[in-house]
Protein backbone atom coordinates (compact mmCIF):
# COMPACT_ATOMS: atom_id res chain seq x y z
CA UNK A 1 0.00 0.00 0.00
CA UNK A 2 1.67 3.35 -1.19
CA UNK A 3 2.29 5.83 2.26
CA UNK A 4 0.32 8.77 0.68
CA UNK A 5 -2.98 6.30 1.08
CA UNK A 6 -2.80 7.22 4.57
CA UNK A 7 -0.57 9.71 5.17
CA UNK A 8 -2.30 13.37 5.57
CA UNK A 9 -0.07 15.69 2.99
CA UNK A 10 1.80 17.58 4.83
CA UNK A 11 0.16 20.97 4.52
CA UNK A 12 -3.02 19.35 6.92
CA UNK A 13 -0.87 18.11 9.50
CA UNK A 14 -2.53 16.31 12.86
CA UNK A 15 0.23 16.44 14.88
CA UNK A 16 1.80 12.16 15.46
CA UNK A 17 0.61 9.79 13.24
CA UNK A 18 -2.12 7.21 14.74
CA UNK A 19 0.40 4.32 15.21
CA UNK A 20 2.49 6.77 16.91
CA UNK A 21 -0.02 7.63 19.14
CA UNK A 22 -1.33 3.90 19.33
CA UNK A 23 2.14 2.96 20.38
CA UNK A 24 2.52 5.98 22.95
CA UNK A 25 -1.00 4.76 24.71
CA UNK A 26 -0.72 1.20 24.30
CA UNK A 27 2.41 1.60 26.31
CA UNK A 28 1.23 3.36 28.62
CA UNK A 29 -1.49 1.12 29.62
CA UNK A 30 0.89 -1.58 29.65
CA UNK A 31 3.17 0.28 32.26
CA UNK A 32 -0.57 1.29 34.20
CA UNK A 33 -1.44 -2.54 34.36
CA UNK A 34 2.45 -3.86 35.54
CA UNK A 35 1.98 -1.21 38.26
CA UNK A 36 -1.09 -1.56 39.39
CA UNK A 37 -0.65 -5.22 39.75
CA UNK A 38 2.76 -5.00 41.28
CA UNK A 39 2.61 -2.09 43.31
CA UNK A 40 -0.49 -0.28 45.36
CA UNK A 41 0.92 3.10 43.25
CA UNK A 42 -2.37 3.93 41.65
CA UNK A 43 -4.81 4.04 44.28
CA UNK A 44 -4.98 8.01 44.60
CA UNK A 45 -5.68 8.07 40.83
CA UNK A 46 -8.39 5.37 41.07
CA UNK A 47 -10.20 6.90 44.73
CA UNK A 48 -9.96 10.43 42.47
CA UNK A 49 -11.94 8.44 38.93
CA UNK A 50 -13.97 6.90 41.55
CA UNK A 51 -15.36 9.88 42.76
CA UNK A 52 -16.46 11.04 39.94
CA UNK A 53 -17.67 8.07 38.78
CA UNK A 54 -20.09 7.19 41.55
CA UNK A 55 -22.59 9.71 40.53
CA UNK A 56 -23.02 8.36 37.71
CA UNK A 57 -23.04 5.00 38.47
CA UNK A 58 -26.11 5.12 40.95
CA UNK A 59 -27.49 7.75 38.70
CA UNK A 60 -27.37 4.35 35.91
CA UNK A 61 -28.67 2.04 38.68
CA UNK A 62 -32.10 4.18 39.40
CA UNK A 63 -34.61 3.18 36.29
CA UNK A 64 -33.46 -0.76 37.73
CA UNK A 65 -34.43 0.54 41.03
CA UNK A 66 -37.95 1.85 40.38
CA UNK A 67 -38.20 -1.44 38.21
CA UNK A 68 -37.70 -3.86 41.33
CA UNK A 69 -39.97 -1.79 42.93
CA UNK A 70 -42.77 -1.75 41.10
CA UNK A 71 -42.60 -4.80 40.08
CA UNK A 72 -42.61 -5.89 43.47
CA UNK A 73 -45.30 -3.72 44.51
CA UNK A 74 -47.25 -5.84 42.27
CA UNK A 75 -46.27 -9.08 43.89
CA UNK A 76 -49.57 -11.67 44.11
CA UNK A 77 -51.57 -11.85 46.61
CA UNK A 78 -51.57 -15.60 46.51
CA UNK A 79 -47.43 -15.19 46.31
CA UNK A 80 -47.76 -13.73 49.81
CA UNK A 81 -50.40 -15.81 51.14
CA UNK A 82 -48.21 -18.76 50.59
CA UNK A 83 -44.75 -17.10 51.70
CA UNK A 84 -46.66 -16.00 55.44
CA UNK A 85 -47.96 -19.46 55.80
CA UNK A 86 -44.21 -21.11 55.24
CA UNK A 87 -42.97 -18.46 57.36
CA UNK A 88 -45.23 -19.14 60.17
CA UNK A 89 -44.39 -22.87 60.08
CA UNK A 90 -41.02 -21.85 60.32
CA UNK A 91 -41.23 -19.37 62.86
CA UNK A 92 -43.41 -22.48 65.13
CA UNK A 93 -40.55 -24.55 64.48
CA UNK A 94 -38.23 -22.44 65.04
CA UNK A 95 -39.89 -20.58 68.39
CA UNK A 96 -37.86 -23.48 70.77
CA UNK A 97 -34.54 -22.66 69.67
CA UNK A 98 -35.25 -19.07 69.75
CA UNK A 99 -36.40 -18.79 73.38
CA UNK A 100 -33.63 -20.90 74.69
CA UNK A 101 -31.63 -18.98 72.42
CA UNK A 102 -32.02 -15.49 74.43
CA UNK A 103 -31.55 -17.50 77.79
CA UNK A 104 -27.84 -18.41 76.12
CA UNK A 105 -27.18 -14.76 74.94
CA UNK A 106 -28.41 -13.93 78.52
CA UNK A 107 -25.76 -16.06 79.86
CA UNK A 108 -22.99 -15.88 77.65
CA UNK A 109 -23.52 -11.49 78.39
CA UNK A 110 -22.53 -12.39 81.73
CA UNK A 111 -20.38 -14.98 81.44
CA UNK A 112 -18.47 -12.24 79.21
CA UNK A 113 -18.44 -9.56 81.49
CA UNK A 114 -17.33 -11.30 84.08
CA UNK A 115 -13.94 -12.33 81.73
CA UNK A 116 -14.40 -8.76 80.98
CA UNK A 117 -13.81 -10.07 77.47
CA UNK A 118 -13.79 -7.49 74.39
CA UNK A 119 -17.28 -7.04 73.08
CA UNK A 120 -16.97 -8.83 69.80
CA UNK A 121 -19.30 -7.12 67.25
CA UNK A 122 -19.75 -2.88 67.40
CA UNK A 123 -22.98 -1.49 66.38
CA UNK A 124 -25.82 -3.57 64.45
CA UNK A 125 -26.33 -5.31 61.63
CA UNK A 126 -27.72 -4.33 58.73
CA UNK A 127 -30.91 -6.55 56.72
CA UNK A 128 -29.83 -6.12 52.87
CA UNK A 129 -31.57 -7.20 49.66
CA UNK A 130 -29.78 -8.62 46.92
CA UNK A 131 -30.09 -6.29 43.60
CA UNK A 132 -28.11 -7.47 40.57
CA UNK A 133 -25.58 -9.97 39.81
CA UNK A 134 -22.22 -8.10 39.08
CA UNK A 135 -21.49 -6.55 35.82
CA UNK A 136 -18.06 -8.52 35.15
CA UNK A 137 -18.01 -12.22 34.24
CA UNK A 138 -14.78 -12.79 35.59
CA UNK A 139 -15.69 -12.02 39.17
CA UNK A 140 -18.36 -13.39 41.17
CA UNK A 141 -20.28 -10.65 42.87
CA UNK A 142 -23.32 -9.31 43.17
CA UNK A 143 -24.88 -5.87 44.29
CA UNK A 144 -26.97 -5.87 47.61
CA UNK A 145 -29.24 -2.72 48.59
CA UNK A 146 -30.21 -1.57 51.92
CA UNK A 147 -32.06 1.06 53.90
CA UNK A 148 -30.93 4.40 53.22
CA UNK A 149 -29.93 5.48 56.56
CA UNK A 150 -27.95 2.78 57.57
CA UNK A 151 -24.20 2.62 57.25
CA UNK A 152 -22.24 -0.55 55.28
CA UNK A 153 -18.45 -0.26 54.68
CA UNK A 154 -15.97 -2.27 52.59
CA UNK A 155 -15.22 -5.34 54.88
CA UNK A 156 -18.25 -5.91 56.39
CA UNK A 157 -19.26 -9.59 56.41
CA UNK A 158 -22.45 -10.85 54.59
CA UNK A 159 -24.26 -13.72 55.90
CA UNK A 160 -27.56 -15.44 54.85
CA UNK A 161 -29.72 -17.39 56.89
CA UNK A 162 -27.36 -20.43 56.83
CA UNK A 163 -23.97 -19.23 56.41
CA UNK A 164 -21.59 -16.99 54.91
CA UNK A 165 -22.24 -15.72 51.70
CA UNK A 166 -19.32 -12.89 51.44
CA UNK A 167 -18.08 -10.15 52.14
CA UNK A 168 -18.67 -6.20 51.00
CA UNK A 169 -15.79 -4.69 48.86
CA UNK A 170 -17.73 -1.38 48.05
CA UNK A 171 -20.18 0.86 49.16
CA UNK A 172 -22.49 3.29 47.98
CA UNK A 173 -25.55 4.75 49.27
CA UNK A 174 -27.87 2.35 49.83
CA UNK A 175 -25.97 -0.04 47.71
CA UNK A 176 -23.25 -1.94 48.14
CA UNK A 177 -21.14 -4.45 46.21
CA UNK A 178 -20.59 -7.93 48.16
CA UNK A 179 -17.61 -10.21 46.44
CA UNK A 180 -18.85 -13.70 47.15
CA UNK A 181 -17.42 -16.76 48.42
CA UNK A 182 -16.86 -18.16 45.50
CA UNK A 183 -14.92 -15.93 43.50
CA UNK A 184 -11.46 -16.21 42.76
CA UNK A 185 -8.72 -16.60 45.37
CA UNK A 186 -11.21 -15.07 47.77
CA UNK A 187 -9.99 -16.33 51.10
CA UNK A 188 -12.13 -16.85 54.10
CA UNK A 189 -10.54 -18.42 57.06
CA UNK A 190 -11.89 -20.93 58.43
CA UNK A 191 -12.11 -24.12 61.32
CA UNK A 192 -12.79 -27.47 60.81
CA UNK A 193 -15.79 -27.53 63.41
CA UNK A 194 -15.19 -31.56 64.55
CA UNK A 195 -10.99 -31.28 64.83
CA UNK A 196 -10.74 -27.86 65.44
CA UNK A 197 -8.33 -27.43 62.29
CA UNK A 198 -7.71 -24.21 60.86
CA UNK A 199 -7.27 -23.45 57.14
CA UNK A 200 -8.17 -21.02 54.65
CA UNK A 201 -10.84 -21.61 52.13
CA UNK A 202 -10.26 -20.18 48.86
CA UNK A 203 -12.92 -19.59 46.01
CA UNK A 204 -12.03 -21.06 42.45
CA UNK A 205 -14.35 -18.99 40.48
CA UNK A 206 -17.71 -19.03 38.22
CA UNK A 207 -19.22 -22.55 38.68
CA UNK A 208 -16.49 -24.40 40.60
CA UNK A 209 -16.59 -25.04 44.28
CA UNK A 210 -13.91 -23.55 46.55
CA UNK A 211 -11.25 -25.13 47.45
CA UNK A 212 -9.00 -25.39 51.09
CA UNK A 213 -5.71 -25.38 49.60
CA UNK A 214 -1.89 -26.61 51.53
CA UNK A 215 -3.72 -29.21 53.86
CA UNK A 216 -1.35 -31.79 54.22
CA UNK A 217 -2.25 -35.15 52.70
CA UNK A 218 -2.61 -36.43 56.09
CA UNK A 219 -4.97 -33.59 57.86
CA UNK A 220 -7.43 -34.50 59.92
CA UNK A 221 -10.54 -33.69 57.34
CA UNK A 222 -13.35 -35.62 55.90
CA UNK A 223 -16.00 -35.52 53.89
CA UNK A 224 -18.82 -34.05 55.86
CA UNK A 225 -16.93 -31.75 57.66
CA UNK A 226 -18.32 -28.52 58.61
CA UNK A 227 -16.26 -25.70 58.02
CA UNK A 228 -17.11 -22.58 60.01
CA UNK A 229 -15.08 -19.23 60.41
CA UNK A 230 -12.52 -19.29 62.85
CA UNK A 231 -12.33 -15.15 63.41
CA UNK A 232 -8.82 -14.66 63.37
CA UNK A 233 -8.50 -12.21 60.30
CA UNK A 234 -11.36 -9.70 62.40
CA UNK A 235 -13.08 -9.46 59.34
CA UNK A 236 -15.59 -12.52 59.64
CA UNK A 237 -16.80 -13.13 63.15
CA UNK A 238 -15.94 -16.61 64.79
CA UNK A 239 -18.29 -19.86 64.36
CA UNK A 240 -20.58 -19.12 61.10
CA UNK A 241 -21.07 -21.48 58.88
CA UNK A 242 -19.10 -20.94 55.94
CA UNK A 243 -19.13 -24.33 54.23
CA UNK A 244 -19.39 -28.49 53.94
CA UNK A 245 -16.64 -30.90 53.16
CA UNK A 246 -17.77 -32.26 49.34
CA UNK A 247 -14.53 -34.55 48.72
CA UNK A 248 -10.98 -35.02 50.09
CA UNK A 249 -8.87 -36.81 47.52
CA UNK A 250 -5.61 -37.76 48.86
CA UNK A 251 -3.18 -38.36 45.92
CA UNK A 252 0.16 -40.36 46.85
CA UNK A 253 2.32 -38.54 45.08
CA UNK A 254 0.85 -34.96 45.76
CA UNK A 255 2.09 -32.90 49.15
CA UNK A 256 -1.30 -31.70 49.62
CA UNK A 257 -4.63 -32.89 49.80
CA UNK A 258 -7.16 -31.89 47.01
CA UNK A 259 -10.28 -30.58 49.35
CA UNK A 260 -13.44 -29.54 47.65
CA UNK A 261 -16.30 -27.58 49.69
CA UNK A 262 -19.86 -26.90 48.98
CA UNK A 263 -21.10 -23.82 50.51
CA UNK A 264 -23.65 -23.84 53.32
CA UNK A 265 -25.33 -20.69 52.44
CA UNK A 266 -27.19 -20.00 49.11
CA UNK A 267 -24.31 -18.09 47.53
CA UNK A 268 -25.95 -17.18 44.36
CA UNK A 269 -29.21 -17.78 45.28
CA UNK A 270 -29.70 -16.12 48.56
CA UNK A 271 -31.86 -13.08 47.93
CA UNK A 272 -32.29 -11.80 51.91
CA UNK A 273 -29.16 -11.21 53.41
CA UNK A 274 -27.39 -9.54 56.77
CA UNK A 275 -24.39 -7.38 57.05
CA UNK A 276 -23.06 -8.04 60.07
CA UNK A 277 -21.72 -5.43 62.06
CA UNK A 278 -17.83 -5.25 61.67
CA UNK A 279 -16.01 -6.56 63.83
CA UNK A 280 -14.28 -4.53 66.60
CA UNK A 281 -10.72 -3.86 65.68
CA UNK A 282 -7.88 -6.29 66.66
CA UNK A 283 -4.65 -5.13 68.71
CA UNK A 284 -2.36 -3.75 66.39
CA UNK A 285 -0.44 -7.18 64.21
CA UNK A 286 3.32 -7.33 65.54
CA UNK A 287 5.83 -6.26 63.04
CA UNK A 288 7.20 -9.70 61.44
CA UNK A 289 11.18 -8.99 61.01
CA UNK A 290 11.07 -9.57 57.25
CA UNK A 291 7.61 -7.11 55.92
CA UNK A 292 8.71 -6.62 52.38
CA UNK A 293 8.36 -10.03 50.72
CA UNK A 294 5.04 -10.94 52.49
CA UNK A 295 3.42 -7.55 51.21
CA UNK A 296 4.57 -7.32 47.88
CA UNK A 297 3.30 -10.94 47.07
CA UNK A 298 -0.41 -10.05 46.48
CA UNK A 299 -1.37 -6.76 46.10
CA UNK A 300 -4.47 -7.49 44.54
CA UNK A 301 -5.72 -8.98 47.65
CA UNK A 302 -4.72 -6.08 49.92
CA UNK A 303 -6.66 -3.82 48.05
CA UNK A 304 -10.18 -5.55 48.82
CA UNK B 1 -44.41 12.70 5.12
CA UNK B 2 -40.86 15.31 5.82
CA UNK B 3 -41.08 14.65 9.29
CA UNK B 4 -40.73 10.79 9.49
CA UNK B 5 -36.86 10.07 9.89
CA UNK B 6 -35.02 8.56 7.23
CA UNK B 7 -33.98 5.29 8.31
CA UNK B 8 -31.19 4.62 6.72
CA UNK B 9 -27.54 6.47 8.04
CA UNK B 10 -26.34 9.00 4.78
CA UNK B 11 -25.05 8.26 2.04
CA UNK B 12 -20.94 9.38 1.52
CA UNK B 13 -22.14 12.07 -0.77
CA UNK B 14 -24.63 13.76 1.73
CA UNK B 15 -24.00 16.74 2.84
CA UNK B 16 -24.10 16.94 6.85
CA UNK B 17 -23.84 19.55 9.00
CA UNK B 18 -20.95 19.46 11.30
CA UNK B 19 -21.02 17.37 14.17
CA UNK B 20 -21.69 19.36 17.56
CA UNK B 21 -18.99 18.52 20.34
CA UNK B 22 -21.11 18.31 22.97
CA UNK B 23 -23.26 15.51 20.99
CA UNK B 24 -20.36 13.34 20.93
CA UNK B 25 -19.61 13.76 24.46
CA UNK B 26 -23.13 13.00 25.78
CA UNK B 27 -23.67 9.61 23.68
CA UNK B 28 -19.80 8.74 25.11
CA UNK B 29 -21.50 9.81 28.84
CA UNK B 30 -24.54 8.09 28.24
CA UNK B 31 -23.24 4.61 26.64
CA UNK B 32 -20.68 4.98 29.86
CA UNK B 33 -23.51 4.75 32.40
CA UNK B 34 -25.33 2.24 29.99
CA UNK B 35 -21.86 0.15 30.86
CA UNK B 36 -22.30 0.46 34.86
CA UNK B 37 -25.82 -0.11 34.57
CA UNK B 38 -25.88 -3.51 36.73
CA UNK B 39 -26.63 -6.72 34.74
CA UNK B 40 -27.90 -10.21 35.51
CA UNK B 41 -28.89 -13.46 33.60
CA UNK B 42 -29.47 -13.39 29.77
CA UNK B 43 -28.84 -9.56 29.60
CA UNK B 44 -25.02 -10.07 31.60
CA UNK B 45 -24.39 -12.62 28.75
CA UNK B 46 -25.06 -10.51 26.14
CA UNK B 47 -25.34 -7.05 27.02
CA UNK B 48 -22.64 -5.40 24.17
CA UNK B 49 -20.31 -3.00 25.36
CA UNK B 50 -22.15 0.22 24.96
CA UNK B 51 -19.36 2.30 25.47
CA UNK B 52 -16.66 0.56 22.78
CA UNK B 53 -19.05 0.85 19.86
CA UNK B 54 -20.04 4.50 20.79
CA UNK B 55 -16.14 5.10 20.38
CA UNK B 56 -15.54 3.04 17.55
CA UNK B 57 -18.28 5.13 15.73
CA UNK B 58 -17.16 8.68 16.46
CA UNK B 59 -13.42 7.17 15.57
CA UNK B 60 -14.78 6.05 12.16
CA UNK B 61 -16.98 9.08 11.70
CA UNK B 62 -14.99 11.79 12.89
CA UNK B 63 -11.20 10.77 13.00
CA UNK B 64 -9.85 14.50 13.70
CA UNK B 65 -12.05 15.24 16.54
CA UNK B 66 -11.31 11.84 19.14
CA UNK B 67 -8.87 8.72 18.72
CA UNK B 68 -6.46 7.18 20.28
CA UNK B 69 -6.05 9.47 23.44
CA UNK B 70 -10.08 10.41 23.93
CA UNK B 71 -10.18 6.09 23.85
CA UNK B 72 -7.65 5.42 25.94
CA UNK B 73 -8.80 8.09 28.91
CA UNK B 74 -12.80 6.87 28.65
CA UNK B 75 -10.91 2.92 29.16
CA UNK B 76 -9.37 4.16 31.95
CA UNK B 77 -13.06 5.17 33.54
CA UNK B 78 -13.98 2.22 32.58
CA UNK B 79 -11.25 0.68 34.37
CA UNK B 80 -12.41 2.47 37.63
CA UNK B 81 -15.66 1.29 36.92
CA UNK B 82 -15.51 -1.79 36.92
CA UNK B 83 -13.24 -1.94 39.54
CA UNK B 84 -10.47 -3.55 37.64
CA UNK B 85 -6.78 -3.49 37.15
CA UNK B 86 -5.88 -0.14 36.02
CA UNK B 87 -5.19 -0.26 32.17
CA UNK B 88 -7.21 -3.33 30.25
CA UNK B 89 -9.73 -1.10 28.93
CA UNK B 90 -7.68 1.71 28.03
CA UNK B 91 -5.32 -1.04 26.10
CA UNK B 92 -8.20 -2.36 24.41
CA UNK B 93 -10.24 0.85 23.73
CA UNK B 94 -7.21 2.51 22.40
CA UNK B 95 -6.60 -0.50 19.94
CA UNK B 96 -10.29 -0.10 18.85
CA UNK B 97 -9.54 3.17 18.20
CA UNK B 98 -5.99 2.81 16.51
CA UNK B 99 -8.21 0.20 13.93
CA UNK B 100 -11.02 2.57 13.58
CA UNK B 101 -9.08 4.90 12.22
CA UNK B 102 -7.05 2.51 10.08
CA UNK B 103 -10.62 1.58 8.95
CA UNK B 104 -12.33 4.60 8.49
CA UNK B 105 -12.15 5.29 5.17
CA UNK B 106 -13.83 2.53 3.92
CA UNK B 107 -15.72 1.17 6.15
CA UNK B 108 -18.53 3.79 5.50
CA UNK B 109 -18.76 3.31 1.45
CA UNK B 110 -20.04 -0.22 2.31
CA UNK B 111 -23.79 -1.20 3.12
CA UNK B 112 -24.12 -1.13 6.86
CA UNK B 113 -24.14 -5.18 7.21
CA UNK B 114 -20.51 -5.02 6.00
CA UNK B 115 -19.87 -2.41 8.12
CA UNK B 116 -21.44 -4.67 10.75
CA UNK B 117 -19.54 -7.45 10.37
CA UNK B 118 -16.25 -5.20 10.53
CA UNK B 119 -17.54 -3.71 13.80
CA UNK B 120 -17.70 -7.28 14.94
CA UNK B 121 -14.52 -7.93 14.43
CA UNK B 122 -13.33 -4.69 16.18
CA UNK B 123 -15.20 -5.68 18.92
CA UNK B 124 -14.12 -9.38 19.20
CA UNK B 125 -10.06 -7.88 19.31
CA UNK B 126 -11.60 -5.79 21.83
CA UNK B 127 -12.62 -8.77 23.47
CA UNK B 128 -9.66 -10.53 23.65
CA UNK B 129 -7.34 -8.22 24.59
CA UNK B 130 -9.40 -7.56 27.29
CA UNK B 131 -9.12 -11.28 27.91
CA UNK B 132 -5.97 -11.75 27.72
CA UNK B 133 -5.14 -9.75 30.25
CA UNK B 134 -7.35 -10.83 32.27
CA UNK B 135 -5.85 -14.13 31.96
CA UNK B 136 -2.44 -12.95 32.53
CA UNK B 137 -3.78 -11.31 35.52
CA UNK B 138 -4.79 -14.75 36.96
CA UNK B 139 -8.90 -14.74 36.37
CA UNK B 140 -10.32 -18.18 35.48
CA UNK B 141 -11.25 -18.65 32.03
CA UNK B 142 -14.39 -17.76 30.61
CA UNK B 143 -16.91 -19.76 28.65
CA UNK B 144 -17.51 -18.43 24.46
CA UNK B 145 -20.33 -16.61 25.76
CA UNK B 146 -18.13 -14.04 26.94
CA UNK B 147 -17.86 -12.96 22.90
CA UNK B 148 -21.26 -12.96 22.12
CA UNK B 149 -21.30 -9.27 23.50
CA UNK B 150 -19.24 -8.78 20.32
CA UNK B 151 -21.83 -9.91 17.83
CA UNK B 152 -25.19 -8.21 19.95
CA UNK B 153 -22.75 -5.29 19.70
CA UNK B 154 -21.95 -5.38 15.78
CA UNK B 155 -26.37 -6.00 15.84
CA UNK B 156 -26.87 -2.99 17.23
CA UNK B 157 -24.40 -0.88 14.72
CA UNK B 158 -27.29 -0.33 12.15
CA UNK B 159 -29.42 1.74 14.45
CA UNK B 160 -26.46 3.65 16.25
CA UNK B 161 -25.51 4.84 12.61
CA UNK B 162 -29.02 5.57 11.96
CA UNK B 163 -29.68 7.19 16.13
CA UNK B 164 -26.10 9.26 16.19
CA UNK B 165 -26.35 10.88 12.59
CA UNK B 166 -29.52 12.54 13.03
CA UNK B 167 -28.62 15.68 14.32
CA UNK B 168 -26.30 16.05 11.76
CA UNK B 169 -28.75 15.90 8.47
CA UNK B 170 -29.79 19.18 7.37
CA UNK B 171 -34.00 18.96 7.10
CA UNK B 172 -35.20 18.08 4.13
CA UNK B 173 -35.95 21.22 1.85
CA UNK B 174 -39.61 21.09 0.31
CA UNK B 175 -38.19 20.87 -3.00
CA UNK B 176 -36.84 17.66 -2.23
CA UNK B 177 -38.49 14.43 -3.00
Amino acid sequence: MPAYAHEPPPFFRRGPSPLARFAFFGLLSLALLVTDSRFAYLEAMRQAVAAVLQPLQSVATWPGLAAERFGGYFSSQRDLQEQNQALQNQLLAQAKAVQGHEDLVRENARLRAVLQVRERYGGGSVAAEALFGGRDPFRQKLVIGYAGEAEVKPGQAVIDETGVVGQVTRSFSGMAEVTLLTDKDHAVPVRVRRSGLRSVLYGAGAGRLPELRFMAANADIQPGDVLVTSGIDGVYPPDLAVATVASVERETGLMFARIVCQPAAGVDRSRHLLVLAPVAALPERPEAETDPESRRKNPRHRRR
Amino acid sequence: MAALPRLSPARPEEILLPVRIWFVLSTLVASLMLNLLPAGGVWLAIRPDFLALTLLYWCIQQPRMLGVGVAWLFGLVMDVGDGTLFGQHALAYSALAYAAEFFHRRVLRFPLWHQAAHVAALLFLCGALVLIVRLMGGAAGVSWTYFLPAASGALLWPLISVFYQLPQRPARSPGER
